[in-house]
């Protein structure tokens, strides 16, 4: 049971602002997901909620309680570290019992949950073993135990897949999920990976340059970015982006670029009429894009031409040009296409995303 | 490992190598074969008929006799051993401490204070003993044990908190963080968690500290002057070497018998020596 709520927190590093009003309401057993390149401030506002980081300005509160100068220890929180930090002269059993013994749980009581958390873990042959004698997705899971046995009101995880091999890291993906679902603890959760993100949030916080982009459901953030940053980071792979004029032709508004002239529909055709004129950027994911037919629109349709064709089995990604634009198209892996190919290929027009070329907010 | 053909491994590898353990060695080899060299062999002229520098066949322990009857070495021995041990044992505890305060608590100057204390290290002995005896006359301390015990720390504790502080350094943060999330105060995290962490680095601090006492003389020369006082490197060279005629022979028993005690605490934690002086930390 916790709620996290982070009020214009601030972190300053000597000159470096690398947390800027941040302004967040984390849910109880809400599994919510940082998200950003690398330097963003995610990680620092992680370490902020775990105590291990002062407060420049600002508040955080863990249940209506402010923690700003409560020591971690006080804090009831756990946290998995991205190198696993693992006590290395303590036997997996130790290194589970540290946090309840520093505690002072009765021995039977830590017993007891370190039994049920390496059940759940499927780690009980391992606890008399020493870190160093474990494989990478073991330890892994040793330290996903200590956080357990704690029963804290808070998780925090700091990138914990980051070090495991790409299999490894999917298969521990899944089992974070589930393990959120049965444990239901409030979980805040940091990664530079979207997959991550996408897959293990009930809600993500894009950030960027130490300023929250957008906060939403994966699906709100992959369907309506609020800006060409979060529109280009979410999703892979990446949206497409052209830089357009707005311009209006007998009273229908077009984008228009070097080999693009591409009608807007509906809501964006009245968003983007009031910028007629104005410099834009035109937003649209690969696999929205597919070979023209003759259902196809002629205002949705360009030219592309192929300059390296990507074979993956499951879809095939054309690196094609159009005009001066570089862009990505997702198609179906039957089609048979070769570099150099000229193509035409159609846009789902209810898919365009605009964005302006200035502020670069979503129009 | 050298490849190639052989010789290269020869030339390269075998020869350099056999050469350094001969020039490392050789001095010990000569100090085992002096001792038990009777006196009339070691002062055979070179172009006497039976001259044999590097062998003996008449082995005799009359040096190391000598050492024990005429001479006070187990009372050497004793005070060099009590002075080294409690010398390492206070330099340690203050270097283990202030490695780990210089090395994770983030206070102003910090990088300063840790290179302001190596400084002091690299001040000479032969210029620090003059001051420092003034000292110890003034506490009235010359020609006691605590004499050295409170003067070898001065070079010790700023070495051991540099090497520390460098150990410290190579643990990774978040163990230490952790164990804060997990409920241990920073007192706590340091004593079940970074020190248990850091004692091949301990280890290693507290040997060198422990032979570089052991072998100390300017100080125990300067500060130590009547016999029972002695440690064995100053006893050794004062009492054997009288005016200009050197007993070689329980001068090299003295000498090697003052060094097993430092062989013997380096084979023992030999293992725990290298991985401290290498800053492993295995996780």
């Amino acid at each position: 049971m916790a709620e996290v709520s982070l009020h214009k927190l601030n972190k300053k590093f000597d000159t470096t602002h690398v947390v800027k009003d941040v302004d967040l309401q984390i849910r109880d057993k809400e599994f919510m997901v940082f998200v950003g390149p690398s330097g963003c401030g995610k990680t620092t506002t992680l370490r902020m909620i775990a105590g291990l980081e002062a407060i420049t300005t600002g508040e955080i509160r863990i249940d209506d309680r402010v923690v700003n100068e409560v020591p971690p220890m006080d804090r009831d929180i756990a946290m998995v570290f991205q190198n696993y930090a693992l006590y290395p002269h303590m036997s997996v059993a130790s290194n589970l019992a540290f946090g309840l013994k520093m505690r002072k749980f009765e021995k039977a009581e830590i017993e007891k949950r370190i039994n049920n958390a390496a059940s759940i873990l499927g780690i009980e042959s391992l606890l008399q073993r020493k870190p160093r004698q474990l494989s990478g997705g073991q330890r892994q899971r040793v330290a996903l135990g200590r956080a357990i046995v704690r029963d804290p009101k808070v998780f925090l995880f700091d990138e914990p897949l980051s070090n495991l091999d790409a299999k490894l890291r999917v298969q521990m993906r899944v089992e974070l999920k589930k393990l959120h679902e049965r444990l239901a603890v409030t979980s805040v959760y940091v990664t530079h990976d979207q997959v991550e993100a996408m897959t293990l949030g009930d809600r993500v916080v894009v950030m960027k340059d130490g300023l929250v982009q957008q906060v939403g459901e994966p699906l709100e953030l992959y369907n309506t970015p609020a800006n060409r940053f979060v529109a280009g980071f979410i999703g892979s792979p990446a949206m497409n982006f052209a830089d357009v004029t707005l311009v209006e032709n007998g009273g229908k508004p077009l984008a228009e670029a070097e080999g693009l002239r591409i009608g807007l529909p509906g809501e964006l055709a009245t968003r983007a009429r009031a910028k007629t004129g104005h410099k834009a950027t035109l937003g649209i994911r690969p696999e929205d894009i597919h070979i023209a037919t003759a259902a196809d629109a002629p205002e949705y349709c360009f030219e592309a031409a192929v300059e390296v064709v990507e074979q993956l089995g499951s879809e095939i990604l054309l690196d094609m040009r159009v005009g001066p634009a570089l862009m990505v198209a997702s198609v179906e892996p039957t089609l048979r296409v070769r570099a150099h190919d000229k193509l035409k290929l159609a846009l789902k027009p209810e898919r365009l995303h605009l964005f302006d070329a200035e502020t670069e907010a979503a129009i | 490992m050298i490849e190639g053909a052989l010789w290269r491994r020869w030339v390269f590898y075998n020869l350099p190598l056999t050469l350094f353990v001969f020039v490392l060695l050789f001095p010990f080899y000569w100090m085992i074969v002096t001792t038990f060299r009777p006196d009339g062999e070691l002062y055979l002229p070179w172009n006497a008929p039976n001259y044999m520098p590097f062998w003996t066949n008449n082995p005799t322990l009359e040096h190391i006799l000598y050492l024990f009857e005429e001479t006070n070495f187990a009372r050497w021995m004793f005070n060099t051993m009590f002075i080294a041990l409690v010398s390492t044992v206070i330099s340690l505890f203050c270097g283990v401490l202030a490695g780990y305060a210089l090395a994770r608590l983030n206070f102003p100057y910090a990088g300063g204070l840790g290179t302001a204390i190596f400084i002091t290290y690299l001040v000479p002995q032969t210029l620090l003993f003059i001051p420092l005896a003034e000292i110890i006359r003034n506490f009235q301390l010359g020609d006691t044990p605590w004499s050295l015990i409170l003067t070898y720390p001065t070079f010790l504790i700023p070495f051991c908190t540099w090497l520390m502080m460098g150990y410290f350094k190579a643990i990774p943060k978040e163990l230490e963080e952790c164990a804060r999330i997990d409920g241990a105060s920073r007192w706590k995290a340091m004593v079940y968690i970074i020190i248990p962490v850091a004692v091949p680095g301990i280890l290693s601090s507290g040997i060198i500290a422990f032979t570089l006492s052991w072998n100390e003389f300017i100080y125990a020369l300067v500060f130590l002057s009547s016999p029972d006082q002695k440690t064995v490197p100053v006893g050794v060279t004062s009492e054997l070497i009288r005016g200009d005629v050197f007993f070689w022979g329980p001068l090299m028993a003295g000498a090697l018998l003052g060094s097993i005690p430092v062989a013997i605490v380096y084979s023992f934690f030999v293992e725990h020596y290298v991985a401290g002086l290498t800053g492993s930390v295995k996780g």
